[in-house]
């Protein structure tokens, strides 16, 4: 049971980390446009 | 596979005896016009064949647009584009007659593929695309025209209405909903241990208490952050002492994080932190997929943020004159309005004498007079003599910018019963509060008045209506309809009548000159020309029919009398064409008797003032789907109505090839508006489809009304739905989904209140405890979810292409 007192806030860390990654795709437009790349796999590549 | 005969792009049906065909993807294809077809081989031609494999509804008809030039103009591109390097300009187009995302990626080659373009970047979510061309090599224009060649339209997005603001609050949105989804799993994963450990003493203490605190920490974000506008939304209805849905959904979030906290402080009493987070992830899901349905649903009346060209001649103290663009202005310069023109400003005519057309404004297509003094609306269209204005209020202030902002506020709107939910809720909050304070003074102990608080939240109340509305509009929109007021579908569901206009929606409103009657000793080649130049000024269907005749003299002081006809002077001789009525009204004698073939022609009258002229036997057909539309009205219990300002015969005449009973004609505007209204008085629910400038009104009055997508602006800014695929077939499908739609409102709206009946008690003996208050929250809002999903549903698709190809989505299931 001692793991856990390392690994819980290892966790809660990590939560805090892939929020700071998902905030940087945000402003960086990733997600402007949900419907593009589903249609663009379909396209070829000119 | 190609059975029934439609049109291979557009898939509306080919006339019998269709005579437009291609050969395309190894295949003779069938064409319902030259527009279609030509539009296709053009698309073959650019070797973009592949767009009919992958495209997911069809395209739009064909049609003629007016030319692009203008927006080569510099002054114009100073507006519009902006400098993106050396000698290359850059600018957003507002891409129109979209209707899936095959298309926008055939926009997107296509402009790849014009000489002179750097780059062009297609946002699916916004149907704007991102362009840059090389300015000495291509003009905006060009690029506009190769758009159109392919069937679509565009025009520059106004860089007035900031796109970046409305951007800005989509990222928040999304990052709200990250944030509760986020943190409602990780959350979950602190909860699970002490949900399968239940008191069994596996778990040590001190886990326990880490596991608490861990959950603690990723819900205050949750809180503080995502459930924002859940706060925001009860403070403003506390504010009015009016609570909503989000008070009690704020109350009890607020309620379980401070019991939960102050648990997980002394150690002791249950925690929710994960049915809490659980529930703002839910419900911030909801209003996300609702916001962006809207948005999709009304994309296509995207028209409204089209950059127009507005350009204002101002007159300088020494009086000459500047071209300016008209944003420039400012309250109280004065400007030079040439005849033809549009009125750049709200303002006051300083001198001249004129008529104006404020259509676009007011529905209302006879021309309004204007002397020195009255009173003049930006964008209204001067028609006859140059005016000099005095500017009053110019730009966002103006009125048709506050007409725009209109159309989005009542697209906001909510139906009654929705409307019925927010009173309810607002009921229902004080029930729970003083249910959960009874609760808590009965029994002693703050924990069960906090669970009350917490079960009672009514979190599938408020999903109950949002969800079933988003998917039904979204399905509309996949239909071709556009949703503009999400009330209309009740008032839809409630309808009993239903008036079709006869021009332009039961038919296809094209006419054309079958016959001319000469009634006087002038040829038909001039009565034609007359006729022309008389029509010259009107935008009635009718008057379209004339516009291919030799080219006539010059008139002046043109008078349009809405489902009259038009007065005007030719050599100072005063001519009037249009219905018989009008015609006598100026001309004492009759028209000499001639036979009325009984066909269903739409006889059209000129006259001077001595003697008819010519009578004009104009023909249009109904539309191929009319007859199956008007069936399956009546088969959904409708009263069926035509209300036309054509002839009672005509009327009568098309009436009965639809299977139409009720059919009036010769209705003026007025007319028809007290048609609708006494139909109303004796209580029925008016359904009303039309598509021209003089329906405006009607629409606005119908309880629920449909405007076609190919018919006049104002006519679809009064209207709930726009039919922008132009396919009447779609009003009974519209009927049937929102049939469907509220039905399932209502079985969702029974749920949630039994769910809230049952659970309150429950709740206030002290009969549940945190893990059950969870499971019960979270599936009586699943139930919702689902239920309400049932709305959409697709169906079959005979205008895919067959052609074998790997490449295409569907090939797998058809």
């Amino acid at each position: 049971m001692e793991s856990l007192v390392l690994l819980v806030p290892l966790s809660v860390a990590l939560v805090f980390l892939i929020g700071a990654l998902f905030w940087r795709a945000l402003q960086g437009g990733q997600f402007d446009d949900l419907e593009r790349p589903g249609i663009d796999v379909l396209s070829d590549d000119r | 596979m190609s059975a029934p005969a439609v049109c291979f792009h557009c898939g509306l049906p080919v006339p019998a005896g269709g005579r437009w065909s291609a050969r395309l993807l190894g295949e003779v294809r069938q064409f319902c016009c030259a527009g279609c077809a030509a539009v296709a081989q053009t698309i073959a031609a650019g070797g973009f064949s592949s767009y009919y494999e992958t495209r997911t509804a069809p395209a739009e008809r064909a049609a003629a647009l007016s030319p692009a030039a203008i927006y080569d103009e510099p002054l114009a591109q100073k507006q519009f584009a902006w400098e993106s390097g050396p000698g290359e300009a850059g600018a957003t187009l507002v891409l129109e007659r979209v209707r899936c995302s095959a298309c926008l990626w055939l926009i997107e080659q296509t402009l790849r593929a014009v000489p002179g373009v750097r780059s062009a970047v297609v946002n699916y979510a916004t149907h704007r695309a991102q362009v840059t061309w090389d300015r000495a090599a291509t003009r905006p224009s060009a690029l506009i025209e190769a758009i159109r060649r392919v069937g679509y339209d565009a025009a520059p997005f106004d860089p007035a209405r900031e796109d970046a603001r409305e951007r800005a609050a989509q990222r928040q949105g999304l990052w709200r909903l990250f944030v509760a989804g986020f943190g409602a799993m990780q959350v979950m994963m602190y909860a699970f241990p002490a949900y399968i450990d239940e008191g069994a003493g596996t778990l040590s203490r001190e886990s326990e208490s880490l596991m608490r605190w861990a959950g603690l920490l990723l819900t205050l974000p949750v809180i503080a952050f995502a459930s924002g506008p859940f706060f925001e939304g009860a403070w403003r209805e506390l504010k009015r002492l009016r609570p909503g849905l989000d008070t009690p959904i704020a109350i009890g979030i607020a309620a379980g994080f401070v019991a939960s906290a102050w648990a997980t402080l002394v150690g002791e009493g249950p925690v929710y932190f994960d049915s809490i987070a659980m529930l703002v992830f839910l419900l911030l899901g909801a209003r996300f997929l609702e916001s962006s349905a809207r948005r999709r649903a009304t994309r296509s009346l995207d028209r409204l943020a089209r950059w127009s060209p507005s350009f204002a001649i101002r007159l300088a103290q020494d009086g000459g004159t500047r071209k300016i663009p008209a944003h420039e202005l400012g309250r109280g310069d004065r400007v030079l309005v040439p005849p033809g023109e549009r009125v750049p400003a709200d303002g006051r005519v300083e001198s001249g004498r004129s008529s104006v057309d404020e259509s676009l404004l007011t529905g209302e297509s006879r021309p309004v007079a204007k002397g020195p003094g009255a009173a003049l609306v930006g964008g209204s269209v001067n028609r006859e003599q140059p005016l000099v204005m005095r500017v009053e209020r110019a730009g966002s202030g103006a009125r048709a910018a506050v007409l725009a902002r209109l159309v989005e506020a009542a697209a906001a709107t909510r139906p009654r019963l929705v409307a019925g939910a927010d009173r309810l809720a607002s009921a229902l909050t004080w029930v729970v509060l003083a249910a959960a304070m009874a609760a808590g003074l009965w029994h002693r102990d703050f924990w069960i008045a906090a669970t009350v608080l917490v079960v009672a939240c009514p979190c599938a109340l408020a999903l109950a209506a949002p969800i079933a509305l988003t998917a039904a509009t979204g399905q509309l929109a996949a239909r071709g309809v556009a949703l503009t007021r999400t009330a209309a579908l009740e008032a839809l569901e409630r309808a009993t009548d239903i008036v079709l206009d006869k021009t332009g929606t039961l038919t296809e409103g094209r006419f054309r000159v079958a016959r001319v009657h000469v009634l006087a000793r002038s040829s038909e080649a001039q009565c034609r020309a007359l006729a022309r130049a008389l029509e010259a000024s009107s935008r009635h269907p009718l008057a379209e029919a004339f516009a291919a005749g030799p080219q006539g003299p010059a008139v002046s002081e043109p008078v349009n009398v809405p489902g009259q006809g038009i007065e005007a002077r030719v050599e100072g001789v005063r001519l009037r064409i249009g219905t018989e009525a009008f015609c006598r009204e100026l001309c004492a004698h009759p028209p000499p008797p001639f036979a009325l073939p009984e066909a269903a022609f739409t006889p059209v009258f000129l006259a001077g003032e001595e003697a008819f002229l010519a009578v004009f036997l104009l023909e249009d057909e109904p539309r191929p789907e009319a007859a199956a539309a008007v069936r399956a009205l009546k088969g959904a219990g409708l009263r069926v109505h035509l209300l036309s300002g054509d002839a009672a015969k005509v009327a009568a005449r098309v009436g009965a090839r639809l299977g139409i009973e009720t059919c009036t004609g010769e209705a003026t505007p007025a007319a028809k508006l007290a048609y609708v209204a006494r139909l109303q008085s004796e209580g029925r629910v008016v359904a009303m489809v039309g598509d021209g400038l003089n329906d405006a009104p009607v629409l606005a009055r119908a309880d629920v009304s449909f405007a076609m997508g190919a018919g006049a602006d104002a006519a679809q800014l009064h209207s709930d739905f726009v039919l922008t695929g132009n396919a009447l077939g779609e009003v009974p499908a519209t009927l049937a989904l929102a049939r469907r739609a509220m039905r399932i409102v209502r079985q969702n709206f029974a749920w949630a209140l039994a769910y809230n009946a049952i659970a309150l008690p429950l709740a206030a003996a002290g009969l549940i405890g945190p893990f059950e208050a969870a499971v019960g929250m979270t599936a009586s809002s699943f139930v919702v979810v689902l239920n309400a999903l049932r709305v959409g549903r697709a169906r079959e698709q005979p205008w895919k292409a067959s052609s074998s190809s790997s490449l295409s989505p569907s090939r797998s299931f058809s």
